[in-house]
């Protein structure tokens, strides 16, 4: 299948500052591809690219088979919903959504037509004559949406899409987005900084980092095999146990760890070879904490005493301090109600985890 | 109320006072019948009647306006394209030397200003053999150079504070940069546009050491008629005629102050 | 981009030809020498009018008074404009507003009409005079008109409101709480004020001193009103110079002179009200 999307060589420099190096990302139709990272790694400048509001220092864009790297904005089959929204304050909510329309000379009728259409898909039909200021943040957000789509665009970028509203609201919103793709069909490639958004709107992520792609794969690969320390510790918490290579087969990679005190064993083919410093990596959610010490059934287990812990309601999050003074996190859910405490300070502990749950991370 | 804050009571008070007390002074005095301006010589409305039959009030009154009209109108189309281009351009040649050149009228000392532009006319009219009459043409221009400075500060602040991706987002919609201008950022600047064509039609009417530069024998404006009144004392018309313009001034800005609050709250 | 460049050309050549040039003609005639005739000066190139500015003590102290009349009137005007601009930032809301438009109400009406209204007010017969003598605290009228005083008070008067309104810009995006916060510390009142608010205020005092010392020091339209004969400012030395004596070449080797001594503040003014921009976007 053809890329529908091909971002090749791409960079993008600003005097000295390198703000895009020299990506290549490849996104199909129909998509909801997001673009993870921190502020000033390089994900706003990407879509702004895309966008056409940046030209790229290098590298070329294609959109549907059509190089468009060189095209003005209003030239491009693609359309954006600005983080802050930008809805025209001086406009009515329909004027704002016809704009695009207008601006393609597309017939009266025609406009009425896919205005009401949008109306109803956003549910602002009730204020189609209102002002952005007699409007609340999810409907300004609603009418940014439709304006973006009306165009009917091949492509729409939405930049931090959900940052402006409020928790609850940005929830709600986050299937609504999905509900919409999903209808539509039409590719949206999304950037944001907020980790939990991109996991659960999209079917692909790319972590960005320093102006380049640290790892670009579904949710659940990157959260389960994360390549490396920072796309770990970017999405989520994790424990990471400093060590040597000291076996490496097919499919599995043993690392003795003077901080866990034992040899740890991380499942996969990894590209490593024996004697090599590396981190094997665990998730605190797949860390199980005991007062007993379990059976042996070929888990890793270790002992440990209770640091500190915290209650979160439906989680319980402790921190172990094993024997080599290394903290161990550990999240367990809290599946009984009980007031009385299951574990308190200095208590002594055992922490185990079935090696499969171990990952071993490059660099 | 604690000591401090009596303190600074009592000087607003006082700077209050010594801010309105002269103006207020002028107004009681413009209803005073006595020729000598500061004698109460009771109420009267007559000096109001020898303004209106004043002509050569009337004449620089009239030439003054024209001049505001003219030189805020020029001075807001110019200003405008200065401070889009300083907001919206980032980079062009001699941009340095252009922001420089847009604020320096601003600060710069009026007779130096007047000086300069008459010397200009001067040298202009010996090379070229215009301006032929120095007058509304001279003093129009010399106006519309200060006051095109004060619109495009208006106006740049104006867009610096302006979301920049509403015109994005009306580019990325299909709009062509020029469309752009005229539907997205014009509308949203145009209530710093009027507010600059205010202060530049006042700060026009308002000039006396520039206009007494660049004007030619038999071109008055009212401030230069007023000037040449009050050089030889205090007069009673001019008493009246400066009633009229604090009370216009006073119910405009008073009106202005009033839908704005009312928007805000 | 046709359009663009449009928008630039317009005002940057308007500026360049009205703005710029002057000062290169004005530059040219300090250097020539006076002639009678028309124009009254000679294409020669020659010192003289500078040479005679520094010779003639006239000249030197006339731009020392200006100077110190522009300071003094610029440290007054921030004494009594600071506490009024920090009793107008700290007023409730809607108070606020009203001070607010009383203190740039004045700028719109007539600049000239407000120092007339001080003839009224100083003149032997004047306001202030009838209502001392009334008082039985003098017996004889107090010359206060065509004084260094009167000019003094003018200057106070009429440049007040440029000095306020940068003060309040600055005090009114303050954080009350960081006063607070200091006092919660153990800052004094008055230790609150110098080690929190008035560092905060600064940049509104700069702005706020250079918006009266700038204009104050080339006045014209003050000192020919309400000043004597023998109070002289350069402002209208220039005027008369030019005017009067039609020594064209002295009259712009005085501004010259001038625009050298207002280079700095100029340009610190400059500085900040860009940096100031910078700080609203």
């Amino acid at each position: 299948m053809k890329n529908f999307i091909s971002i090749k060589g791409v960079g993008k420099h600003f005097g000295n500052f390198v703000a895009v190096d020299n990506v290549d990302l490849a996104i199909e139709k129909g998509e909801l591809f997001s673009i993870l990272g921190g502020s000033g790694c390089g994900k706003t400048t990407l879509l702004r690219m895309l966008a056409g509001f940046e030209v790229p220092t290098s590298g070329s864009i294609e959109i549907d088979g059509i190089d468009v790297t060189s095209q003005p904005p209003y030239e491009r089959p693609v359309n954006m919903m600005f983080q802050s929204y930008a809805v025209f304050p001086h406009m009515s909510v329909e004027k704002n959504i016809e704009y695009g329309l207008r601006r393609e000379k597309t017939a009266k009728k025609e406009i009425a037509k896919r205005v009401d259409e949008m109306l109803e898909l956003v549910q602002l039909d009730d204020f189609r004559s209102r002002k952005p200021d007699q409007l609340s943040g999810g409907q300004r957000q609603r009418v940014a949406l439709a304006r973006a789509l009306i165009k009917r665009p091949k492509v729409l970028l939405l930049d931090e899409p959900l940052a402006a509203l409020d928790k609850k609201l940005r929830e709600r919103t986050q299937f609504e987005l999905m509900n919409i793709q999903d209808e539509l069909g039409i590719t949206f490639v999304v950037v944001t900084h907020d980790q939990e958004e991109a996991m659960t709107l999209s079917s692909r992520i790319a972590v960005m980092n320093n102006g380049k792609f640290e790892q670009i794969g579904t949710p659940k690969e990157i959260y389960e095999f994360p390549h490396n320390r920072f796309v770990a510790e970017f999405i989520g918490t994790i424990n990471t146990f400093k060590g040597r290579v000291s076996a490496v087969n097919d499919e599995k990679t043993k690392v003795y760890s003077t901080e866990a005190g034992v040899t740890l064993t991380a499942l996969g083919k990894q590209l490593v070879e024996e004697g090599q410093q590396i981190e094997v990596a665990v998730r605190p959610e797949k860390i199980f904490v005991s007062k007993d010490k379990p059976e042996d059934n070929g888990d890793v287990c270790l002992e440990g005493i209770v640091d500190d812990f915290g209650y979160l309601g439906n989680r319980s999050l402790y921190r172990i301090r094993l024997k080599s003074g290394k903290i161990v996190q550990v999240s367990s859910q809290n599946r009984r109600r009980s007031v009385t405490r299951f574990l308190t300070w200095e208590d002594r502990v055992w922490i185990s985890w079935h090696p499969n749950s171990a990952v071993v991370l490059l660099d | 109320m604690n000591r401090q804050s009596r303190f600074i009571v009592s000087i607003l008070a006082f700077g209050y006072a010594f801010l309105y007390v002269p103006l207020v002074l002028v107004v009681v005095y413009s209803f005073n019948d006595s020729r000598i301006a500061t004698v109460w010589g009771g109420f009267s409305v007559r000096w109001y009647g020898e303004l209106f039959r004043n002509e050569q009030i009337l004449d620089a009154a009239f030439l003054s306006v024209r001049i505001a009209l003219t030189s805020a109108t020029i001075a807001t189309v110019l200003g405008t394209m200065a401070g889009l281009a300083l907001a919206r351009f980032r980079r062009f040649k001699g941009r340095t030397l252009f922001s420089g050149m847009i604020t320096s009228p601003m600060v710069m000392p009026e007779v130096i200003t007047g000086l300069s532009l008459l010397l200009l006319f001067v040298a202009l009219q010996q090379t070229t053999g215009w301006p032929g009459q120095r007058g509304f043409g001279t003093i129009t221009i010399a106006h519309t150079t200060f006051a095109m400075a004060y619109v495009a500060v208006i106006v740049q602040s104006r867009l610096m504070s302006m979301d920049e991706s509403l015109e994005e987002a009306a580019m990325d919609l299909g709009g062509h940069p020029l469309r752009v201008v005229f539907d997205i950022t014009l509308p949203l600047i145009a209530p710093a546009m009027a507010a600059g064509w205010l202060l530049a039609f006042t700060l026009s009417l308002d000039d006396l050491v520039i206009a007494s530069f660049v004007s030619g024998p038999g071109s008055n404006t009212l401030p230069m008629y007023i000037f040449s009144k009050v050089k030889l004392g205090v007069s009673p018309d001019i008493n009246a005629l400066a009633t009229l313009i604090i009370g216009f001034v006073s119910i405009g800005v008073f009106a202005a102050w009033l839908i704005t609050r009312r928007k805000t709250s | 981009m046709n359009w663009r460049r449009i928008a630039i050309a317009a005002p940057y050549l308007w500026l360049l030809v009205f703005f710029l040039a002057p000062f290169a003609i004005v530059l040219k005639i300090s250097l020539a020498d006076p002639v009678f005739g028309q124009p009254p000066y000679t294409q020669s190139v020659s010192l003289d009018s500078f040479a005679f500015l520094f010779t003639d003590k006239i000249y030197v102290i006339t731009y020392l008074r200006s100077v110190l009349m522009a300071a003094s009137a610029t440290f007054l005007c921030l004494l009594l404009g600071f506490p009024m601009a920090y009793g107008i930032a700290r007023s409730r809301p809607a108070t606020r507003s009203l001070l607010l438009m009383l203190i740039i109400l004045p700028f719109w009406t007539s600049f000239l009409l407000r120092v007339y209204a001080w003839m009224g007010l100083l003149n032997n017969y004047g306001t202030i005079n009838t209502f001392l003598l009334w008082a039985g605290v003098i017996d004889q009228p107090i010359p206060f008109m065509y004084t260094d005083f009167a000019v003094f008070v003018g200057l106070v008067y009429s440049y007040l409101p440029f000095m306020i309104l940068p003060l309040y810009a600055s005090l009114e995006r303050m954080d009350l709480d960081l006063v607070e916060a200091a006092q919660d510390l153990g800052a004094s009142r008055s230790r609150a004020f110098w080690d929190v608010t008035w560092p905060l205020a600064r940049p509104g005092v700069v702005a706020g001193c250079l918006l009266v010392f700038i204009p104050a020091i080339g006045e014209y339209v003050i000192p020919y009103l309400l000043g004597g004969p023998e109070s002289l400012l350069i402002g209208r030395v220039l005027f008369d110079e030019f005017f009067v004596n039609l020594d064209w070449p002295l009259a712009s080797a005085v501004a010259i002179i001038l625009l050298l001594l207002l280079v700095i503040p100029i340009v610190l003014l400059q500085r900040y009200q860009a940096r100031d921009q910078e700080g609203v976007a």
